[in-house]
């Protein structure tokens, strides 16, 4: 990618490998984390589509129950932590910098290894498909003691997962620092764009959960290899302790993977409506309160363990509790479009698509915040449905809406609107004929994780598979239409879009490799 | 001891689920579609063919018909809950499409520059607290309801081993392990596919109805996790700990489920079926089971022919062995160990006796000295060493094992 080649005085850097290896540069390791992302999110959607042709009648075709139990762990850890994670996080170093009139992150050479653990992490992964007895099979929630049984994989993935952890905490406190020490003059915290406000409270949950998943998994080590038995009643441990301080980590992280996406809608609704985002102040306290409500919920992907009623109670409320501040958000996008003067460009399209559908997914959500009618759901493809319209139609949508809204800026060139809109309605359509039905099928009683189902589940079965296969076709469109754009196109301009006015449409595009060297002064 | 129930039995059942409530929704026969394999030269006519086929009323869109009035009470919450949600949705989207139409720019609507209103901000943050009240309070009554788990007029203890359930009555001395009883050739795709592919076992849970059963589940091995959904029962079986749920059928009938929590290889394999029936059923039932009790204990207390033995073992290690070291005792490589050539099974007799007795910690080999009577225990082990490949043409009498128990 060339996207540094306007002139500017201080653009010596090396070319080739070399470049990327050492890059300190905000824009080139942006730009290494989404091609990452990309990569990961090709092979983990490869695993699913393994998955759907599985399910798409029943009996045994393709692969054995044990490879299923493969694929179904490793598709969700990478989408996790190698898709979408890494996605949100090369949003923030190319825009956060652009938005807030920095000249770069606060610690380019940490940068630069936040993002180059990430490929040895995913070599790990990759590997461990290879070694005896195969890759994870417990599920990407890791649970014991299943996961005590597993081979060597287990402990790669550990491992892997311990270094993608480093990385995110990494990038997390790179994010904090850069955001509260390198604002430009006069853009105080309430002036900064919504996007780099909803980073600044991810990456302080970044910094708080991560450290409990490490503890958690070395937990899952010692108790594999040195003799403790932290998870094994026969010495006193439970197995339930694992699951409670596992989604301590895992309800926040849900709200990692989706805040960044509230800061991209909230920036690309209101340039297409032309109009200032609604309740900008009210959207700030929404997303700090998600945030705290967060750690405050995990106990509700445990409604079946057992727990006592007071227990149930108290998680059941404040599951509820969530729905508040997200309706809020939901009702100012609502408000930000009204009267405003709109139009339907590709990022827009994802951006309404991705209110809607991610609406459903609450909802589904409150369904399931509800104990006895969780009791029924819990672990059912209900479950599926509910957490793939939260984090393919939330998160990996809004990443997508967010690609077609930079990359004029990233690239310099216009992407093809016409194949852009082609992309978005394949991707939407066969995302609901894959994943509504699945509803269905948890309500039916088809639990989730399994390789084979009864005779009732089949026609459902057979119709998501078919939605899977056109909506992973969908995404070879978009990978087409991205290199596209790279390559080549109409010139963007400074400020492609009219209703655009954050900082980084100040700049040409593609911006100079570096830029704001002199801070913009805000009034 | 598993796969003996009678052909007298299963259709005895057969006939009592054709009169009972139906739980679940099911199809005569599975259309074309589904006994396609996957060599099958056109799948996408097959698709198409599956989907034409009169199993289109199958199309279940919600929580199947409770049985119990805990399952009427979530099946009523849901539906409570999905008419607000439904609701909502009408009153936010409605006017964000009416505003996407009207107010879009080609029809040269002009942007209006309002960006806050603290009344409309404030109000749509209180109306939702109050909508999610009004869910609290029903749901909460259920959540009661589900937990209280007193005064059970029956109890039976549940443990999940990988993967199948055993029962115990508790204060009747009666306990049997539960199997999938569908044949791997219909897994395989190599036979048609039952009516109730993957949701049968040999031996159901029967319980009596209008009587409250209280369930105390454990694991031996893993979380597992015991689900009937026309009950509204899941309760997570967990290795080291008891907990419990409980029950109460109204009609007679099958009602059928299966593990919900990931559990391991065959964890999609490891279905439950209850099967209720009037309480005079129920007890004459418990009677034959006391007799057939007796009949075992007194039939491990005889020698038998190595022939006998590894016919009666064959059944056994169909029911509780094949599921991992596969029926050609081939094993799967990197999982579970073949059996077929196995220098344990072909060695002495006595350490092949107790690694089944007593299993090997750690892995998927459980302690088979509490699932099975004496007599399989015998039959079982002398069939592993006669079948296949092994020819060691010596066997393991019933009072071995019961010599190990001491």
């Amino acid at each position: 990618m060339d996207i540094a080649l306007a002139p500017h005085a201080h653009d010596e850097h090396p070319h080739g490998l070399m470049r990327w290896l050492t890059t300190t540069n905000h824009k080139d390791i942006g730009t290494l984390y989404l091609w990452f992302s990309l990569s990961m999110f090709l092979f983990a959607g490869a695993l699913a589509m393994v998955i759907r042709a599985e399910l798409f009648q029943p009996g045994l075709q393709l692969v054995d129950p044990m490879q299923f139990n493969r694929l179904t762990s490793m598709h969700g850890l990478i989408m996790i932590f190698g898709a979408i994670m890494p996605a949100f996080v090369g949003f923030a170093n190319w825009q956060v910098p652009l938005m807030i009139g920095a000249p770069d992150m606060a610690f380019p050479r940490l940068n630069n290894w936040s993002f180059w653990l990430l490929p040895v992490a995913a070599t790990l992964l990759l590997a461990s498909f290879f070694v005896p007895g195969g890759a994870l099979a417990a599920g990407w929630t890791m649970y014991p003691p299943l996961f005590i049984q597993g081979g060597i994989a287990y402990d790669m993935t550990i491992l892997a997962v311990h270094v993608l952890g480093l990385s995110s905490i990494m990038g997390a406190i790179n994010i904090i620092t850069t955001i509260l020490n390198l604002r430009a003059p006069g853009m105080t915290l309430m002036k900064m764009p919504l996007f780099v406000w909803t980073w600044l409270i991810t990456a302080y949950l970044l910094v708080a959960v991560m450290p409990v998943l490490a503890s958690v998994i070395t937990m899952l080590l010692t108790d594999r290899h040195f003799g403790t038995h932290f998870f094994n009643a026969a010495g006193g441990g439970d197995p339930v302790m694992f699951q409670h301080i596992f989604w301590f980590f895992g309800h926040p992280e849900v709200y990692i993977m989706i805040l960044p996406a509230f800061g991209i809608i909230s920036t690309i609704i209101p340039t297409f409506a032309r109009k200032k985002l609604f309740g900008y102040t009210s959207m700030v306290y929404a997303v700090a309160s998600i945030a705290l409500l967060s750690f405050i919920v995990w106990a509700h992907h445990m409604f079946t363990t057992g727990m006592p009623v007071a227990g149930q109670l108290f998680f059941m409320y404040s599951t509820m509790l969530i729905a508040i501040p997200t309706g809020v958000k939901v009702f100012n996008w609502v408000a930000t479009i009204w009267r405003g003067s709109i139009t339907f460009e590709t990022p827009m399209l994802f951006a309404i698509t991705v209110v809607c559908l991610f609406t459903i997914g609450g909802f589904s959500g409150l369904v399931l915040a509800l104990v006895p009618v969780d009791i029924q759901l819990q672990d059912t493809y209900y479950v599926v449905a509910h957490f793939h319209y939260v984090l393919f139609s939330g998160a990996a949508m809004s990443i997508m809406g967010g690609v077609y809204y930079w990359l004029p800026k990233w690239t310099g060139h216009r992407y093809d609107e016409t194949l852009g809109k082609w992309h978005f309605w394949l991707t939407t359509i066969a995302f609901n004929l894959t994943f509504f039905p699945m509803h269905f099928l948890g309500l039916a009683g088809m639990p989730r994780r399994i390789p084979d189902y009864a005779l009732q589940f089949a026609d459902f079965n057979m119709i998501a598979s078919l939605g899977g296969f056109v909506l992973g076709a969908a995404q070879l469109l978009f990978v087409y239409v991205v290199v596209k754009c790279i390559r080549g196109g109409e010139p963007a301009g400074e400020r492609p879009w009219d209703g655009a006015d954050t900082l980084e449409w100040t700049l040409p595009s593609p911006p100079p490799y570096h830029s704001f060297t002199t801070p913009p002064k805000i009034d | 001891m598993g796969a003996r129930m009678s052909a007298a039995r299963r259709r005895a059942a057969k006939a009592r689920e054709a009169t009972a409530q139906v739980p679940q929704a099911r199809r005569p026969s599975c259309g074309s579609g589904c006994r396609q394999t996957s060599l099958a030269p056109l799948p996408w006519l097959a698709a198409g063919l599956g989907l034409a086929s009169p199993a289109a009323a199958e199309f279940a869109l919600n929580l199947p018909p409770p049985a119990t009035e805990i399952a009427r009470q979530i099946y009523d919450l849901h539906t409570l809950i999905l008419w607000i949600c439904f609701g909502i949705f009408l009153v936010v989207f409605v006017p964000m499409f009416y505003a996407l139409w009207r107010h879009r720019k080609s029809a040269g609507h002009a942007a209006q520059p309002f960006h806050e209103h603290p009344k409309l901000e404030i109000a749509w943050t209180l109306a939702p607290a109050l909508i999610l009240i009004g869910m609290a309070i029903p749901s909460t009554s259920v959540v009661l309801a589900m937990k209280d788990t007193s005064a059970p007029e029956m109890t039976i203890k549940v443990t999940a081993r990988q993967w199948k359930w055993e029962y115990e009555y508790l204060g009747h001395d009666v306990r049997f392990v539960s199997n999938l009883s569908t044949p791997q050739a219909q897994i395989d795709n190599r036979e048609a596919k039952g009516e109730h592919y993957l949701l049968e076992v040999d031996r159901p849970l029967l319980v009596p109805t209008g009587k409250k059963i209280r369930l105390v589940l454990t694991a031996e091995d893993v979380i597992h996790a015991w689900w009937v959904p026309t009950l509204g029962v899941k309760q997570d079986a967990i290795p080291g700990f008891i907990r419990d749920a409980w029950f109460k059928v109204d009609a007679p009938g099958s009602y059928r489920g299966q593990c919900a929590e990931l559990c391991g290889v065959n964890h999609g394999f490891m279905p439950i079926v209850v099967e209720a029936v009037p309480p005079e059923k129920f007890a004459a039932w418990m009677d034959g089971q006391k007799t057939a009790l007796a009949a075992a204990q007194a039939a491990s207390g005889r020698d038998y022919e190595l022939a006998e033995l590894v016919r009666l073992g064959e059944a056994v290690y169909a029911a509780n062995c094949a599921v991992c070291h596969q029926a050609n005792g081939k094993g799967l490589p990197g999982a579970f160990p073949a059996l077929d050539g196995s220098p344990l099974v072909k060695g002495p007799r006595a350490a092949h006796l107790a690694l089944v007795f007593d299993g090997k910690p750690g892995t998927a080999m459980q302690a088979f000295a509490k699932q099975l009577s004496d007599l399989d225990l015998a039959a079982v082990v002398s069939y592993e060493r006669n079948a296949w490949g092994n020819r060691t043409g010596d066997g393991v009498q019933p009072r071995e094992v019961a010599a190990l128990r001491k």
